[in-house]
């Protein structure tokens, strides 16, 4: 497609050599290959596979699926949410065009613009209105329109999202703002340099009321987001927004909704525990494929999904059963707390693969982010300790 | 708020009773070229983002007489604080064609060290802060600039007296950063001129769904600051207004003023979007047609006989062979080194930093087919989605051939030559007792003219 617009751009492309895309890799390379999504174990690639979930409800599990990428998958939860309960309200920057990521798409038009609307430009101002909706008996979904851009709504999230049904005392079960749901595209996507790029979770997993979701797949977000809009917690829910028409899978047709606060084992192991969330356990799938064919080894990889509060007793079960542990991300909690919870039976000190201690700046991406190497490099250094 | 304006859409004179504009020809020429200037670097480049060769870019279309008129009012010591639709404040201040290359190139010669997405501009020589994308975020650091500049001027009385200028659009004064800056602006007396661009958009959404009242000059009002609209397609207009803004920001030891600068963003929000899924294409194309800060100020020209065809030819062959010179350049040049990836975020790489550096560096001996070491094209990116696009259009912009430079000015040019009139489902009501209190002495009051009544 590029060399076709090469040519019938006039006189700067032709004098150019012929470029490489985004996805090229180095001609040599054998772990740093970029994700298959069509072949990744982490996805769906049948209908008999997605509804073998037994997480499913008894419905989804007897329904049909339909192939769908991650903004298509939360376009379905919002939209089945809308449908099923009429205190559901959708809201945010560019929402009723149908959002800058395509999430709520044709939602304004099916269920009008009081329940589906752009709000002005404030994030502090969309989030204290969605909190305030909530109190009063709403559940309403309120959209950041990237991640990096939360900051201004910080107050309103730690201050009174996170701490609405403490202070309320004896009246918390109805003083609170249950069913608030922050949703944020997050992650980087290649190119987003400073401002388009961070995951700011980290920040969010210190704030005690507040869930922290990010789901890794179309049908983890269906299940996941719905799970939120049902949660009687304020829930914020980052969508790694790489993975929004990158991840393609068979999702269950019928409404469904999965665990908050539960991980969930996608492949079992003996020897190496791998704990990680959204994005980037596809690059420990990679890495853990490459591992053990060439160490010989066996890795179980867990993915936390809820990433506060976290699933504890799945993570130590595994690293006591594993002796090893990896956490890609830069969840200092898990860490500290598998040394706590497994100090006798560890074989090596737990690692953490992470972003370096500096900012996302444009042109290092791809040396920031955690790549194929950097897990491999850490699962051959666990079993090497 | 009546809207200021001097020249009407076919570049004539508003007001025959009131001085013709005070400014020389060199420098009316210079307004000229820097705003062609900016339009022909922006169809290139955004041409260059579509072939995957830069990875993001916003252009200016439209709104280029709001920039570089307010910079030629401006002194060249002047601190700016900018959003990212200013490149014509860049241009006026000397920015050169190798200038913008390298940054939105992220070659090694970009000061900015690659670490910012394209036209993320910033310059200590030029006296213009570095852009952020986060919205609104500049706007009370201009008023705690001007504070500082406060204290400076009265340390200095008989140096240069200097104000701030800080732009931003109509969607960025919907935060709270920009309600914060006016009134710590008002109370703390601040020599800051405020210029917001109202171009009708903040990405999809419309002032309609941004705000009420009597658009942002109103705010500026209530937040007892002197106010004055004008007409952001005229770029005399915006050059008076910013003079005279300029010098009340002076008075009295400083005080602020807000700018609302009326205009229509003619471009997609960035190259990441597309406005056709949210408004008709007739809509732009008929704004297009009526009016364009470009031609308007070219039409006024020639009836000077200042301008012809031929000069015309001249200057845009000129510009886009210098362009595409640097562009070729940029294409060629290196990338910065990896250590500018750990650098400046403290004044000295932390201890940490040193190992993780290490780290980095004994992954590379380790791997060295992986790719972990920089490259000449690790910058090289295709297809951006930040302010993602929507995707039934994807396919069909895909398949669409780009115009080459050529064409696309060429369809540029025969745009525009019927008279504007201000779209009046966004123009805010009338308040003649605003204008009363209005105290920019600003030509004479036909100069001001009711959108409601103005059909060209």
């Amino acid at each position: 497609m590029f060399r076709k617009l090469q040519r019938c751009y006039g006189g700067v492309a032709n004098s150019l050599p012929p470029r490489r895309g985004y996805a090229s890799h180095p001609p040599n390379a054998r772990l740093n290959i970029p994700t298959d999504y069509a072949t990744t174990p982490l996805l769906h690639h049948s209908a008999k596979s997605s509804l073998a979930n037994k997480e499913l409800s008894e419905e989804a599990r007897n329904g049909t699926t339909s192939r769908i990428n991650l903004f298509q998958a939360v376009n379905a939860a919002l939209s089945h949410a809308l449908r099923s309960d009429q205190r559901v309200l959708l809201f945010g920057e560019d929402v009723a065009f149908g959002g800058v990521f395509r999430c709520s798409m044709n939602l304004a038009t099916e269920f009008g613009d009081d329940r589906v609307f752009n709000t002005p430009l404030s994030e502090q101002g969309i989030m204290g209105f969605a909190i305030g909706a909530a109190m009063e008996g709403m559940r309403p979904v309120a959209e950041i329109q990237f991640a990096d851009y939360v900051f201004p709504a910080f107050d309103q999230i730690v201050n009174e999202a996170a701490k609405c049904r403490y202070r309320a005392g004896h009246n918390a079960d109805t003083m609170n703002c249950g069913g608030l749901v922050i949703r944020m595209p997050a992650g980087g996507v290649g190119h987003g340099g400073l401002y388009h790029t961070q995951s700011p979770e980290s920040l969010f997993t210190h704030v005690p009321g507040m869930r922290v979701v990010v789901p890794r797949s179309p049908v983890q977000a269906k299940g996941l987001l719905l799970g939120a809009i049902a949660s009687n917690d304020p829930v914020i829910f980052l969508e790694p927004k790489i993975l929004y028409r990158a991840a393609v899978e068979h999702v269950p047709a019928e409404p469904y909704t999965l665990p908050l606060s539960t991980a969930e084992v996608l492949k079992e192991g003996k020897d190496v525990t791998i704990v990680s969330y959204g994005t980037p356990l596809y690059t420990c799938q990679s890495a853990l494929a490459a591992a053990e064919k060439d160490l010989k080894c066996s890795v179980e990889l867990i993915d936390l999904r809820t990433v506060y509060p976290w699933d504890r007793q799945t993570v130590m079960a595994s690293v006591n059963k594993t002796g090893r542990c990896i956490v890609v991300h830069e969840s200092a909690e898990v860490a500290a707390t598998v040394q706590e919870g497994c100090f006798l039976r560890l074989e090596a000190p737990v690692q953490r693969v992470g972003g370096w201690s500096t900012h996302s700046g444009l042109a290092y991406e791809k040396f920031n982010i955690p790549d194929v190497v950097r897990v491999f490099d850490a699962i051959r250094t666990a079993l090497d300790y | 708020m009546p809207t200021y304006r001097i020249l009407d859409q076919a570049g004539r004179i508003v007001d025959p009773d009131c001085e013709p504009p005070n400014i020389s020809t060199p420098d009316l020429l210079k307004l000229y070229k820097d705003m062609l200037t900016v339009s022909i670097l922006d169809l290139i480049m955004f041409d260059a983002q579509r072939q995957g060769r830069i990875s993001f870019y916003m252009v200016s279309a439209g709104e280029e007489g709001i920039a570089v008129g307010s910079a030629s009012s401006l002194s060249p010591n002047d601190p700016i604080f900018a959003q990212y639709r200013e490149t014509g404040i860049f241009q006026y201040r000397g920015f050169t064609p190798p200038d913008f290359m390298a940054q939105l190139f992220a070659t090694r010669s970009d000061p900015g060290k690659g670490r910012n997405m394209p036209v993320h501009y910033g310059s200590r020589e030029h006296n213009i802060h570095t852009i952020s994308s986060p919205l609104a975020t500049q706007i009370p650091q201009a008023s705690g600039a001007a504070y500082a500049v406060k204290m400076q001027n009265a340390r200095d009385p008989t140096g240069e007296q200097r104000v701030v200028a800080c732009y931003f659009g109509e969607g960025a004064a919907s935060e709270g950063d920009f309600h914060a800056a006016l009134n710590i602006a008002a109370t703390r007396a601040c020599p800051v001129v405020f210029i917001c661009r109202n171009n009708g958009f903040a990405i999809s959404t419309p002032t309609l769904e941004q705000y009420r009242g009597d658009g942002i000059a109103s705010r500026g009002v209530g937040y007892g600051i002197d106010t004055v609209r004008v007409d952001g397609n005229d770029i005399l207009a915006v050059r008076e207004v910013t003079r005279q803004a300029r010098e009340l920001a002076l008075e009295d030891g400083g005080k602020p003023v807000l700018i609302e600068a009326m205009s229509y963003r003619v471009s997609h929000h960035s190259t990441s979007d597309d406005s056709f899924a949210y408004r008709a294409k007739v809509e732009v194309e008929d704004w297009k047609r009526r009016d364009n800060p470009i031609t308007r100020l070219r039409k006024y020209l020639e009836s000077k006989d200042l301008w012809d065809e031929a000069k015309e030819k001249d200057l845009r062959s000129e510009t886009r062979k210098s362009i595409l010179e640097a562009y070729r350049q940029a294409e060629k040049e290196k990338k910065p080194a990896l250590r500018n990836m750990m650098e400046d975020v403290y004044e000295d790489l932390t201890e940490e930093q040193r190992e993780q550096m290490e780290s980095m560096r004994r992954t590379v001996e380790r791997y060295p087919n992986e790719g972990v070491a920089p490259s000449s094209s690790q910058v090289r990116k295709v297809d951006v989605r930040i302010r993602a696009r929507c995707l039934e259009r994807q396919t069909t912009d895909s398949a669409r051939p780009t115009p080459s430079p050529d064409r696309a000015e060429a369809s540029n040019e025969n745009s525009i030559h019927l008279p504007v009139c201000w779209d009046r489902t966004r123009q805010p009501v009338h308040h003649p007792e605003l204008l009363a209190q209005n105290p920019i002495r600003l030509g004479g009051s036909s100069n001001f003219t009711d959108p409601r009544n103005t059909n060209g």
